[in-house]
């Protein structure tokens, strides 16, 4: 009973870890991408095709995190190369993204395809209750590797120096040399490829279907959920994890026979964001830790 | 490379210009894609942009899609303006026709004459106390609005869905969920137009529309409010040296647009449905960001920006029905024009020019310190 549970929350939380983590990044770059939901919905879309087709997962999760970076590339040249608002630009692949996803999708509505295969930790998944951590997919362990590895790189290396630096000071980063428009493009790509990863996870793990508009508002939560972390790589994975806790609850809730109505116990990861996002909102930009130049467009002086 | 320069000054007919051209380029870009998968472009098009246009009718339905477009688009500008995020407005809209709703089937019936003046009060009221929620916390907590408002529309889909399967369901639905029908004094009438008669589907919420989008201009072109919400957005400091409160201009466009929301979803239900149910609406309060920005951000234009998109949705419609392309295309033509419209906006206001020299980075930066 409680290993399920427990493997429920791990599963919602994956998704939201990839996609949070992304947004991160391209966050300390100083770029709000508002598409990650666009993104996400093509890479579930691409997630499922290239299953359907290749017969392979695995290829499968390789073209959803493409997709996720092509259809960032797309708001990367919008907001770097033509200097475009990063809320309308991101609204507006958020829009595309839904529509185009739907369209590829549509001939793809009613199949089935295989997931992902669970990976079992010999020994280590006996283990009662906690067992579970090791018997999950191999984008599920990837996830925290992904967490690990960016923090690493953001925190430990000369680039995510260079990240931080566009993110916080571009007028500075510029006048020593580096661009800052390719810095933000490469970060934006990356963001774009976790987000894809992210969504192809629905159709690979969570549910062996397409529908569309699958993603239910889960970039959008991933968004939220970059302001929890304080933009700090690990505090996502803490997030996601009691995000997922909450989906849950109503799983819960239905299947001990709650007197709620469903659809107040489905209100709870929505409100629960509202909650967090006011919570992590008091005092300054700075003292939340937000990039100085978050959303603030930059030309490259001549 | 590509490079922008800013432009010291921008000819109005330039300004014109971007709208037009957004809509041609994206309608191309729309037969390309088209084409590409598999479809016959040009019949496509003709589908999509010529046929919904062929009846008198469909053009009173063109006006029925636009009305609501055009109600929340008037209250978006008033928010974007000020440069206030408010991507809430399809929640606002279910708010608003819950607040109608509540009205219409539980108002005495020696109030019935108050009715429509009720609803569209109870309306508006709804709409903006839940766009009140981010305005506050905005204002309180500078919590961002952007993710509130939204959060906020899934959860209005789900209050809706809630009071329509429980408290408010018809007990003689057959266990439909759907509410009671709304008595007649709740219902807004198919409009009667001199000559032609009735036109489609055409009701006189479409007055309504066209009163608040010249309304909406006025107040943002021609008072001391409209002022304040222009300058709160173009330069936050000088409002601020002026001693106007960044909070009040914040509440306000967030109220204004949330209740002109609520009307929309006032109208959109007592002109078409005459009862709640779990879908109200389909999209509308996502579509009208695409019409604010098309609009450019005028209220005034927003009623012809609001029938451009209108089209694209019943071309939507049509072209399903005559060639079986998913109805989802719509959803990629509205993305493409917001995209076009924001580079259009950019090749207004710089200078664009290439850089063939495939010069590295390292290079191009020397010319930094010049």
């Amino acid at each position: 009973m409680y290993d399920e549970l427990l493997l429920t929350v791990l599963l919602t939380s994956v998704p939201l870890i990839l996609a949070a983590t992304g947004e991160l990044v391209v966050e300390r770059s100083g770029v709000l991408n508002l598409g990650v939901e666009g993104m996400m919905l093509m890479g579930a879309v691409a997630g499922f095709g290239v299953t359907s087709l290749s017969g392979s997962p695995y290829i499968g999760m390789l073209g959803g995190a493409t997709a996720g970076a092509l259809t960032a590339a797309l708001f990367g040249f919008f907001v770097l190369g033509l200097a475009t608002n990063q809320v309308a630009t991101g609204l507006a692949l958020t829009i595309f993204g839904t529509g185009l996803s739907g369209l590829i999708g549509a001939p793809l509505v009613g199949q089935a395809i295989d997931g992902l295969p669970v990976f079992i930790v010999p020994l280590l998944s006996d283990i009662p209750v906690l067992g579970v951590l090791f018997r999950l997919d191999l984008l599920a362990y990837l996830s925290i590797g992904l967490v690990a590895g960016t923090s690493f790189v953001l925190f430990r290396t000369r680039a995510g120096l260079v990240i931080r630096a566009v993110g916080d000071n571009a007028t500075s980063a510029h006048a020593l040399g580096y661009s800052v428009l390719k810095v933000r493009f490469y970060t934006v790509m990356f963001g774009g490829m976790m987000a894809g990863l992210s969504g192809a996870y629905l159709p690979l793990v969570l549910t062996p279907h397409w529908a569309e508009g699958m993603t239910a508002g889960r970039g959008w939560i991933a968004l939220a959920l970059v302001v929890f972390a304080s933009w700090q790589p690990w505090r996502v994975v803490g997030g996601a994890v009691l995000f997922g806790g909450v989906t849950i609850m109503q799983l819960a809730g239905q299947a001990r026979g709650w007197s709620v109505s469903p659809q107040f116990l489905s209100m709870l990861p929505y409100l629960a964001t509202i909650i967090v996002l006011v919570a992590m909102s008091r005092g300054g930009r700075a003292e939340r830790g937000a990039p100085a130049q978050l959303g603030r467009i930059f030309l490259p002086p001549r | 490379m590509m490079r922008l320069t800013p432009r010291p000054y921008v000819s109005p007919h330039q300004l014109l210009l971007v709208p037009v051209l957004s809509v041609l380029l994206s309608i191309i870009l729309g037969g390309l894609i088209f084409a590409a998968l598999g479809y016959n472009a040009l019949d496509a098009l003709y589908q999509f942009f010529v046929a919904p246009l062929s009846r008198p009718d469909q053009i009173g339905n063109l006006f029925v899609k636009a009305c609501p477009l055009i109600i929340i688009g008037t209250g978006l500008v008033f928010c974007y303006r000020a440069n206030i995020w408010n991507i809430g407005a399809e929640g606002q809209l279910i708010f608003g026709a819950l607040g109608a709703g509540w009205v219409a089937l539980y108002l005495p019936e020696s109030w019935h004459f108050m009715m429509l003046p009720l609803m569209i009060s109870g309306g508006m009221i709804a709409g903006a106390s839940l766009a009140a929620v981010p305005a506050f916390l905005k204002t309180r907590f500078q919590t961002n609005e952007i993710l509130v408002s939204l959060m906020l529309t899934y959860v209005a889909g789900l209050v809706i869905d809630w009071l329509v399967r429980g408290p408010w369901r018809d007990p003689m639905s057959f266990g439909f969920p759907l509410t009671p029908y709304y008595p007649d004094a709740a219902l807004i009438g198919k409009l009667s137009l001199p000559v032609v008669g009735k036109l489609g589907q055409l009701h006189w919420g479409i007055l309504i529309a066209l009163c608040v989008s010249g309304l909406g201009w006025f107040i943002l072109s021609r008072t001391l409010a409209g002022f304040k919400v222009r300058v709160a957005g173009d330069a936050p400091r000088a409002a601020r040296f002026a001693g106007f409160s960044p909070n009040i201009v914040t509440f306000s466009v967030l109220l204004v647009s949330g209740a002109l929301a609520g009307l929309a979803g006032m109208v959109e239900v007592s002109a078409n449905m005459g009862q709640l149910q779990p879908q109200i609406s389909f999209g509308y309060g996502f579509t009208a960001i695409i019409v604010a920005f098309l609009a450019r951000l005028n209220p005034a234009a927003v009623i012809l920006a609001a029938l451009i998109v209108a089209l694209s949705e019943l071309g939507g419609d049509s072209a399903q029905i005559a060639m079986g392309i998913p109805k989802v295309v719509t959803g990629v033509f509205k993305g493409i024009l917001l995209f076009m419209l924001l580079a259009g906006e950019t090749i207004t206001r710089y200078e664009l020019s290439f850089d063939l020299r495939m010069t590295g980075g390292k290079m191009s930066r020397g010319d930094a310190d010049v």
